[in-house]
C-alpha cells in the first residue's frame, strides 16, 4: 500500500553522549602510525590484514589491494615461505612487477618533432611539471619549446612563461581566452620553422574528467596535433597529484578516453601521501608511471623507479 | 562508476528475508558493504572503522519498520550518522571589530587563490568592503593570478611583490585596511605541505600578525586517505576554524570532508563548485552525506517519504485502516501526497529493488492514470467519497461525465477500491488479535504490501 512509501519517522535511538565520547577517543588515539608490518617473524593472518590496511591507507583501492594480497598469499603458500620478511619480498616483487612499464617512453625516440601533451585535473601540477620536463630534456640536448595551452586559468600563461625562463626554453603563447587548439597549431608551426625545435611540450587547462565539453576540447587539441605532425601527440601524459584518492582511477579513465593517455606523472610525492592509486591505474588500464614530482623547484623531477616507489609506499 | 550503497545493500538483504529484528548476521553482511562504500568514497580507513562500529550498535536488534526495507533502514541509519558527523553548516566568523581577517591555508593546488576571490565577491555582496592580500610569494605568477581574479570581480588586491616576507605584507595590509576602511581582509597564502617545517613556521608567523577571525583549511574533494594527516598537521600549527572543500563539481565522493571533520571537529563552511567566481555554495550535511554514499536520490526519497506523513497522521491512518474506514477521501489524500513526490516511475527508480517495477511501468502513462483517478474522485460528492456504497448507476454516470472519463473507468476504480478496502480490513483484524500498538507495528511487515496498490492501479488501468 501507499504507506510503504510514506513511512513514519524513525524513533531516535542514537546516544549522542556515546558518540561524542567515541569521537574524542578517535581524535586522541587511533591515528597512530601502522608499525612496520614485517618485523614479526612468522607469517600470520594478522600480517595479511595489516598489509591490506597499509595498501588501503596508501590509496591503492579495495580491488587492487585484495588482488595484490591474494597473489602474494598464494605465492607464499606455494613456495612454502615461513618468515614474514620473505613474504614481504614477495609482495614487493608483485607490486614492482605490476608497476613496470612494458614500453619505453617515446620522448627520446629520434624524430623531427616530438609532440607531448600534458593533461590533468585542476591544480595537479601540470604547468610546474612542464617546466621541470623542459629543463630535463634541454639538458639532454633537445631543443625544447613550450606551448601555453592553458588559456583559461588566471595568469596560467604568465606562470608557464616564468617556468620557460627558468628552464631557458621558448614559450609560444597567445592572449588569455584564445582557442587552445589554435595555440598548439601556432606552436607546432613555430617549432618546425623559426624555432627549429625537436620537442614541443603542450600545457593544457586543468579540467575535471566529468566535464563533457572540456574533454571534447582535448580531443580537438589532439586532432590538431595529429594533422600537423605524423603520429602526434607522441606522448600524452596525465599529471596526477599523489594525494588523490579513489578519483584517480576515474581521472585516468576519463582522460584516457578523451585523449589517449600514454603515461602518468605522479606529482607532490614529497608530501606525506603515498600515491598508491597508480597501482590501481596500472592494473586496470595498463598505463605506466613515467616520472614523479618531488618538490616545487625546477630539478624536483625524477624518473619513476618501481622499487623505490614501492619501498616508499610500504614505509621502509 | 560506483554502485550506490542502497543497491548493494538491497542485494545483501535479498536472500535474508529479514523479519522482525535485524540479526547480527544480517547486520554484519550489510556493514561490509557500508565499509566498502565509505572506503570507495575516500573516508579514512580508521574513521571508517570507528564509524561502522557505531552503525553496528544502532542496527543490531533494530525493529524492521513497515515503511522501509531492511536495506533502506540500514542506509537511513548510515545516513543519519553521516549527517550527524558532518555537522551543521557554519557561516564565516564575522563578529568583532573590523577589519576582520580570513586566512586561507592548505596544500598546493587545493584551490586557495580561487576560493579567496570567491569569498571576497560573496562578502562584498553582503555589504562588506573586502581587500584581497597576496601572501603567496613563492608560486610563479601567484600574485598575477590573484590580481587577475581581483580585476574580474572588481575587488582590490594588496601585493608587495615576491621579496617581502608574507607576515610583513599582511601587517602592511592590515594598516592599509584600517586607513581605507576595508572591513575584511582575505589572505591568500602559499600552498604548503604540512610536513614542511619552515613553511609551517611561516604560517604561524602570519597568524600571529593577522589574528584571523577565521582560518579556513582548503581541501580538494579528490583527496584520499592522507586528508587526515594533512588536516591534523595544519590544525596543530595554526588552529583551523573552518573547512572548505573545493572541486565538488567533479565526480569525487568527497569522503575526505568526513575524515577531517572527525579528526579535527572543525565545521565545514563552504563548497567550491566551479572554476568561476560564483562557484561557491554553503555546505549542507545531508547532501554531502548522500554524495559520500553515492545515493542522494534514495535519501531524498526517504526524506520525502518520512516528511510526507507525520507521526500522528500515520497513527490516525493506521486506526482507520484497521477499522476498515479507509475511504475515497483518504485515497485522494494519499494520491496527492504521492504525486507531490514526483512521477511514479522516478520514485520507483529511487527505491532500491523497485527499479524492476519502474522499468516494467516505463512507457505506460501511470501518472496520467493517477490524474484520471484523481479527477474521478474529485467529481464525487463528499458523501460519495466518505460512503462509496451509495455509488449507484446514475451517480456513476454523473461522475464519469464530470471527470471526462467513461462509466467503465469509474466502475473499475470503485471495484479496485473495494478490493483494497477488503484487504485492509483483513489486515486490520489480524492486527487486533495481537493487541498492543507496538506489536501491530511489527506485524505490518506481513500485511499485503506496497505492491497492493500499484498492482491494483495497474490492473485497473482506466481506459
Ligand atoms: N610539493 C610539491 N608541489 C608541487 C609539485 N608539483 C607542483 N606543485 C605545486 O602544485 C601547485 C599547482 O601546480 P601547477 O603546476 O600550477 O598545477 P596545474 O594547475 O596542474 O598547472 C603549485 O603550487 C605548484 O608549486 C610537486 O611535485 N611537489
Ligand atoms: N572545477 C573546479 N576547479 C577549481 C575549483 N576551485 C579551484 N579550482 C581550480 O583548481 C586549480 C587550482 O586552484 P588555485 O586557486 O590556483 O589553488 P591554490 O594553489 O590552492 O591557490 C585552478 O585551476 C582553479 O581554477 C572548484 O571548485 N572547481
Ligand atoms: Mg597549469
Ligand atoms: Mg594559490
Amino acid at each position: 500500500m501507499l504507506r510503504r512509501l510514506f513511512g513514519r519517522q524513525q524513533e531516535k535511538t542514537a546516544d549522542d553522549v556515546r558518540i561524542e565520547e567515541s569521537l574524542q577517543k578517535t581524535r586522541s588515539g587511533i591515528f597512530s602510525q601502522i608499525g612496520s608490518l614485517f618485523q614479526e617473524n612468522e607469517v600470520s593472518d594478522a600480517l595479511w590484514e595489516e598489509l591490506e590496511e597499509a595498501l588501503i591507507v596508501a590509496d591503492v583501492g579495495m580491488d587492487t589491494t585484495v588482488e595484490l594480497v591474494e597473489s602474494t598469499r598464494a605465492r607464499v603458500q606455494q613456495e612454502g615461505i615461513r618468515r614474514s620478511e620473505d613474504a614481504y619480498l614477495v609482495l614487493k616483487q608483485e607490486m614492482v612487477k605490476l608497476l613496470e612499464a612494458e614500453e619505453p617512453l617515446q620522448i627520446e625516440e629520434p624524430r623531427i618533432l616530438t609532440v607531448v601533451l600534458v593533461v590533468g585535473v585542476n591544480g595537479s601540477g601540470k604547468t610546474t611539471t612542464i617546466g621541470k620536463l623542459a629543463l630535463r630534456y634541454k639538458e639532454k640536448g633537445k631543443r625544447v619549446v613550450l606551448a601555453a595551452g592553458d588559456t583559461f586559468r588566471a595568469a596560467a600563461i604568465d606562470q608557464l612563461q616564468i617556468w620557460g625562463e627558468r628552464a631557458g626554453v621558448d614559450v609560444i603563447a597567445q592572449a588569455p581566452g584564445s582557442d587552445p587548439a589554435a595555440v598548439l597549431f601556432d606552436a607546432i608551426r613555430a617549432s618546425q620553422e623559426s624555432r627549429n625545435a625537436d620537442l614541443l611540450i603542450t600545457d593544457t587547462a586543468g579540467r575535471l574528467q566529468n566535464k563533457f565539453n572540456l574533454m571534447q576540447e582535448l580531443e580537438k587539441i589532439r586532432r590538431v596535433a595529429a594533422k600537423q605532425v605524423h603520429r602526434a601527440p607522441h606522448e600524452t601524459l596525465l599529471v596526477l597529484d599523489a594525494s588523490t584518492g579513489q578519483n584517480a582511477i576515474l581521472q585516468a579513465k576519463g582522460f584516457e578516453e578523451a585523449s589517449g593517455v600514454t603515461g602518468i606523472i605522479l606529482t607532490k610525492l614529497d608530501s606525506s601521501a603515498k600515491g598508491g592509486a597508480v597501482l590501481n591505474i596500472k592494473k586496470q588500464l595498463g598505463i605506466p608511471v613515467r616520472f614523479v614530482g618531488t618538490g616545487e623547484k625546477l630539478e624536483d623531477l625524477a624518473e619513476f623507479e618501481p622499487v623505490t616507489f614501492v619501498e616508499g609506499l610500504l614505509g621502509e | 562508476m560506483f554502485e550506490s550503497l542502497s543497491d548493494k545493500l538491497q542485494g545483501v538483504f535479498e536472500n535474508l528475508a529479514t523479519r522482525g529484528r535485524l540479526s547480527e548476521r544480517d547486520v554484519n553482511a550489510a556493514l561490509r558493504e557500508v565499509r566498502l562504500a565509505l572506503l570507495e568514497a575516500d573516508v579514512n580507513y580508521k574513521v571508517v572503522r570507528e564509524f561502522v562500529g557505531r552503525i553496528k550498535e544502532r542496527a543490531i536488534g533494530l525493529e524492521v519498520m513497515e515503511s522501509l526495507t531492511p536495506a533502506q533502514q540500514v542506509v537511513k541509519i548510515v545516513n543519519e550518522e553521516l549527517v550527524k558527523l558532518l555537522g551543521d553548516p557554519a557561516p564565516l566568523n564575522l563578529s568583532g571589530p573590523p577589519p576582520l581577517v580570513l586566512m586561507l591555508v592548505g596544500l598546493q593546488g587545493a584551490g586557495k587563490t580561487t576560493m579567496a576571490a570567491k569569498l571576497a565577491l560573496r562578502l562584498r555582496k553582503q555589504g562588506q568592503r573586502p581587500l584581497l592580500v597576496a601572501a603567496d610569494i613563492y608560486r610563479p605568477a601567484a600574485i598575477a593570478q590573484l590580481e587577475t581574479l581581483g580585476r574580474q570581480i572588481d575587488i582590490p588586491v594588496h601585493n608587495e611583490g615576491t621579496e617581502v616576507a608574507p607576515s610583513s605584507i599582511v601587517k602592511n595590509a592590515m594598516r592599509i585596511a584600517r586607513e581605507k576602511a576595508y572591513t575584511v581582509l582575505i589572505l591568500d597564502t602559499a600552498g604548503r605541505l604540512q610536513i614542511d617545517e619552515a613553511m609551517m613556521q611561516e604560517l604561524e608567523q602570519i597568524r600571529l600578525v593577522a589574528r584571523p577571525a577565521d582560518v579556513l583549511l582548503v581541501v580538494d574533494a579528490m583527496t584520499g586517505q592522507e586528508a587526515v594527516s594533512v588536516a591534523q598537521g595544519f590544525h596543530e600549527r595554526v588552529p583551523v576554524t573552518g573547512l572548505v572543500m573545493t572541486k565538488i563539481d567533479g565526480d569525487a565522493r568527497g569522503g575526505a570532508a568526513l575524515s577531517i571533520r572527525q579528526v579535527t571537529g572543525v565545521p565545514i563552511k563552504f563548497l567550491g563548485t566551479s572554476e568561476k567566481m560564483d562557484g561557491l555554495e554553503p555546505f549542507h550535511s545531508d547532501r554531502l552525506a548522500g554524495r559520500i554514499l553515492g545515493m542522494g536520490d534514495v535519501l531524498t526519497l526517504i526524506e520525502k517519504a518520512s516528511d510526507g506523513i507525520s507521526e500522528e497522521d500515520a497513527l490516525a491512518m493506521e486506526e482507520r485502516l484497521a477499522g476498515g474506514q479507509f475511504d475515497f477521501e483518504d485515497f485522494r489524500d494519499q494520491l496527492q501526497k504521492l504525486q507531490r513526490l514526483g512521477s511514479i516511475q522516478d520514485i520507483l527508480k529511487m527505491v532500491p529493488g523497485m527499479g524492476q517495477m519502474a522499468r516494467q511501468l516505463d512507457g505506460q502513462d501511470l501518472n496520467s492514470d493517477l490524474k484520471q483517478i484523481e479527477a474521478i474522485i474529485n467529481s464525487m460528492t463528499t458523501q460519495e467519497r466518505r460512503l462509496p456504497s451509495v455509488l449507484n448507476a446514475s451517480r456513476r454516470r454523473r461522475i464519469a461525465g464530470g471527470s471526462g472519463t467513461t462509466v467503465e473507468d469509474v466502475n473499475q476504480l470503485v471495484k479496485r477500491f473495494r478490493d483494497m478496502q477488503k484487504m485492509m480490513k483483513q489486515a486490520g483484524m489480524l492486527g487486533d488479535q495481537r493487541g498492543t500498538k507496538k506489536k501491530r507495528r511489527r506485524r505490518r511487515q506481513r500485511e499485503p504490501d506496497s505492491e497492493g496498490i500499484l498492482a491494483s492501479l495497474r490492473q485497473g488501468r482506466l481506459s
